[in-house]
């Protein structure tokens, strides 16, 4: 019988009621009486700060005083006018250092009123219905292409085909949702949501998804530039950063991504082999979705390794007490040297870091962590051949997503600005679509 | 440890807090766990004539305006006096008041408006042994109707003659409860004590339709499609009911006449308020009704902490001591000047006093860009309005302008003698002494 102490890497380290409990949702969603409860500490804040904080400006208390009147379908309206992604936004956003994070109650109180929770109870409520909440304005006989359904992808094509345009979206994946269906960690989108979003926003109809396009391989933006009237990119960062040290070749050194995405998609999680001993490294959102999903399945030592302080690590405090909570160790301040191991990995070494002049470098003083499986989480970057001007490694973009060529906006994770979030990606998605409306129709 | 004891018309009770005439006290199961869980006395539910009794309705009789989480704002109710035989609950209040000789225990009545039903009832409730009666001419439903009850209570004269036959067959003390579904409650009250009475008891409730069921198109409690008005108290009627105390109490016709507090007690604060406007003592039902009867502990232990504070040692020290300071408006001190302060410690930057003040009153908060709260005293007049919306108790305060100070709305220097609107020269009424 494999077990947590099965040795190297292994399937089936965890039952199926234990796997079904452990990648049940993060989150619960709020019953009847909790959002009662929940909602009546809103103080329906004037200019509410977390308004402000939300990058898709949703009108918290108003959908919250609309769910506390017995009208949370009036409340998702509220949402989704703002943020069609309402619904995976109320399960994956880091509400912790957004609206909960400002809510003048946590400012009082400590505790902020449940905003990710609320949200959820009014989107799912509405999208549980059958009527799709909005109809499309008179056909414009534009046509817009858009490269990549995940979140800015598809808030872009909802935007405009609600305001009259069809919309082609190609997806280099066999499936729509980007991030969403396949980079997220399984507890934070569960009952295959990221599909049923999809095609509950895709029912308002003029939006046609082509699986398996992949930019630069099966479509070109020259071909797209002269068959649709605007272009928008949001093709993400599907290229990963390689872990150049030694013995990085060995067995069962993998990137984080693949991992996290391979769970997604697995229809049977005591399939997935996972490690005894686990080693993350890196320290953002995806460091923590792959230690903390390994340890779901079962590994019994994990530990995220980051070679900088807590301070610097993207992932949340909160986040990183989630992966605590699960057991994750935290490393700081240690930078990888080598894999070693005879053929596979057995364990990662380690040199501490210190700030030198505002220069990170070894101390010399070294650590062994075991490691029958590495993954690495240290970044993704764009990886598209695209002739437009680049900012950085991404694409750059001015105003409301427009890039260096007219008639191509480009918009989330591949463009400049922004902070990675599927919420931003949101944002930035319907506003570009708002732009090459305008644009399109001589208003702009 | 201050002395709770109150002795209201004779009547002795250990602490001023009695169970009003309701669904609470309507029969000795209640009624016992009510004295052992420490109330001081209990006014059992009204009786009526012997014979059939009354009937109430077999669906809902309970309406109720919740606050935030549920909370119970304001009950409203359809049920009648006793539906039970009178000789059962004459036999069981003859027991309850053997048993509990140190309570105080009160009878309500209610029958027709005969001197004859008087002169029928009355021996039988002396008999039981109980301190007093209190008659019932507040009650706003259903009884209403059969001309007892509110439709009483509305009429003054009515109410001198049954106080009358009741002092006329009844020794012990008389309590009229007043309802408030009046004009001016003082008329009411007068008449009592011309009847005889020896103390009013007020409110009872308030005609009230506290929701309407907007698939069925019917007034709530509902019953079978129709729905009719119900009695309104608990916490939302505590102002009019303390309102209408303090006229009485103020009323040179009435004026030191015993009242028994009733409406919206729910902590001891509300009952010493009472006890502050001229009241001897309190009746409580919503307050039971909503968490049981062990609610009277707080009450007890509050009172007496406060008491304990304040250096009061009776009932008797603060009764009535907010009466002098209950005045008409226009003998409020127009030279007063207060402005709004906001303490930025406490404050939680909900902006809730901003929004409040710059939309419906006078623009006298500014909002920085990192939202601090200030009150602009160029345009602030002192309403309070901030003070209650703020959700945070004590952080935004009325300082009063010390005299000399010039106030910069008015631009006028801060007047610290006494003048009200009667000498106020825009007071078209308003005549110099000469």
């Amino acid at each position: 019988m494999t077990s947590s102490m099965t040795p190297g890497i292994a399937a089936n380290r965890l039952g199926q009621d234990e796997l079904a409990n452990n990648f049940a949702d993060l989150h619960m969603p709020l019953q009847p009486h909790e959002v009662k409860v929940a909602a009546d500490r809103c103080y329906f804040c004037h200019d509410a700060p977390c308004v402000t904080a939300c990058p898709t400006d949703i009108d918290i208390p108003l959908f919250i005083r609309q769910i506390s009147t017995g009208t949370p379908e009036a409340a998702a309206k509220t949402i989704f006018d703002m943020n069609i992604l309402g619904g995976m936004c109320a399960r994956v956003c880091p509400t912790e250092e957004l609206c909960e994070q400002v809510c003048v109650r946590e400012v009082a109180e400590g505790k902020p009123v449940e905003i990710g929770r609320l949200q959820r109870h009014a989107t799912d409520t509405l999208m549980a219905q059958d009527a799709h909440p909005y109809k499309r304005a008179a056909s414009t006989g534009k046509k817009i292409a858009i490269v990549g359904a995940g979140p800015a992808g598809l808030s872009c094509g909802h935007r405009l085909a609600m305001l009259g345009n069809e919309v082609m979206i190609y997806d280099a994946n066999p499936k729509a949702g980007g991030l969403n269906e396949y980079g997220i960690a399984a507890y934070k989108s569960t009952n295959d949501f990221a599909q049923s979003e999809v095609d509950w926003l895709k029912s308002i109809g003029g939006i046609t998804i082509e699986n398996g396009q992949g930019l630069g391989r099966d479509i070109h933006l020259d071909q797209l530039a002269s068959d649709f009237d605007a272009i928008f990119l949001s093709v993400g960062l599907s290229g990963v950063n390689a872990l150049a040290i030694d013995g990085s070749e060995k067995d069962g050194v993998q990137d984080a991504v693949k991992f996290i995405n391979d769970l997604r998609q697995s229809n049977d999680l005591a399939t997935i082999p996972i490690g005894r001993n686990v080693v993350v490294i890196g320290g953002g959102m995806t460091a923590v979705d792959a230690a903390v999903q390994s340890k779901l399945l079962g590994a019994e030592q994990v530990t995220i390794a980051y070679r900088r302080g807590r301070d610097a690590m993207s992932a949340s405090r909160y986040e990183q007490d989630l992966a605590a909570s699960h057991g994750v160790k935290l490393l700081f301040n240690a930078q990888p040297n080598a894999v070693l191991g005879n053929g596979a990995a057995t364990a990662v070494e380690f040199e501490y870091t210190a700030q030198n002049a505002g220069k990170l470098s070894g101390t010399g003083e070294m650590i062994q962590i075991a490691a029958d499986q590495v993954f690495s989480a240290i970044g993704q970057t764009l990886n598209a051949d695209v002739d437009l001007k680049l900012e950085g490694r991404k694409i750059a973009i001015t105003g409301a997503g427009r890039t260096s060529r007219a008639g191509v906006w480009a918009g989330g994770d591949c463009a400049s600005g922004g902070n990675d979030l599927t919420v931003t990606a949101v944002a930035e998605g319907r506003d570009a679509a708002m732009d090459i409306h305008e644009t399109l129709m001589g208003a702009a | 440890m201050a002395d709770l004891t109150t002795d209201f018309l004779g009547i002795k009770s250990p602490n001023p807090f009695w169970l009003a005439s309701a669904p609470p006290t309507d029969k000795e199961y209640n009624v016992r766990r009510a004295f052992e869980a420490g109330w001081g006395g209990v006014v059992w539910k009204t009786l009526g004539s012997d014979g059939p009794p009354v009937v109430n309705v077999n669906g809902p009789r309970y309406g109720v305006i919740h606050g935030a989480d549920r909370r119970v704002l304001g009950l409203n109710n359809i049920e009648l006096i006793t539906d039970r035989p009178l000789d059962v609950n004459l036999a069981e209040i003859t027991r309850v008041k053997k048993d509990y000789p140190d309570r105080a225990l009160i009878v309500s009545l209610m029958v027709p408006c005969e001197e004859e039903a008087w002169k029928e009832v009355l021996p039988k409730v002396e008999a039981t042994g109980a301190d007093g009666i209190e008659l019932n001419f507040g009650c706003p439903h259903g009884m209403s109707e059969r001309g007892m009850g509110a439709a009483v209570g509305q009429v003054p004269e009515y109410i001198e003659m049954v106080t009358r036959w009741c002092k006329k067959y009844y020794s012990k003390p008389v309590i009229v409860k007043l309802t408030p579904n009046i004009t001016d409650i003082r008329a009411p009250a007068e008449a009592a004590k011309r009847g005889g009475a020896d103390a009013v008891s007020l409110i009872n409730t308030i005609n009230s339709i506290v929701s309407v069921d907007l698939d069925a198109m019917c007034p709530e409690p509902s019953i079978d499609g129709k729905g009719t008005h119900g009695g309104y108290c608990g916490p939302a009627v505590k102002p009019i009911a303390m309102s209408m105390v303090s006229e009485i109490a103020r009323a040179p016709a009435t004026a030191g006449f015993p009242i028994s507090g009733i409406g919206g007690v729910t902590t001891w604060r509300d009952a010493a308020e009472y006890i502050t406007l001229g009241c001897g003592n309190v009746q409580v039902c919503t307050a039971a009704m909503t968490y049981g009867f062990k609610v009277v502990q707080e009450m007890i232990s509050g009172l007496s902490q406060w008491m304990d504070e304040k250096g009061h040692t009776s009932i008797q020290d603060f009764m009535g001591a907010a009466v002098p300071n209950t005045t008409d408006w226009q003998y409020l001190n127009l030279n007063y000047v207060a402005k709004a302060s906001i303490n930025q410690n406490d404050c939680i930057s909900c902006g809730r006093c901003f929004a409040a003040c710059e939309d419906t009153s006078h623009q006298a908060i500014a909002m920085s860009d990192d939202r601090k709260f200030s009150v602009v005293d160029a345009e602030c007049v002192a309403c309070n309005l901030c003070v209650e919306v703020c959700p945070v108790e004590g952080c935004i305060t009325m300082v009063p302008q010390t005299a000399g100070s010039v106030d910069p709305r008015t631009g006028q220097t801060v007047d610290g003698s006494y003048a009200n609107w009667t000498t106020h020269p825009n007071n078209p009424g308003a005549c110099a002494a000469e």
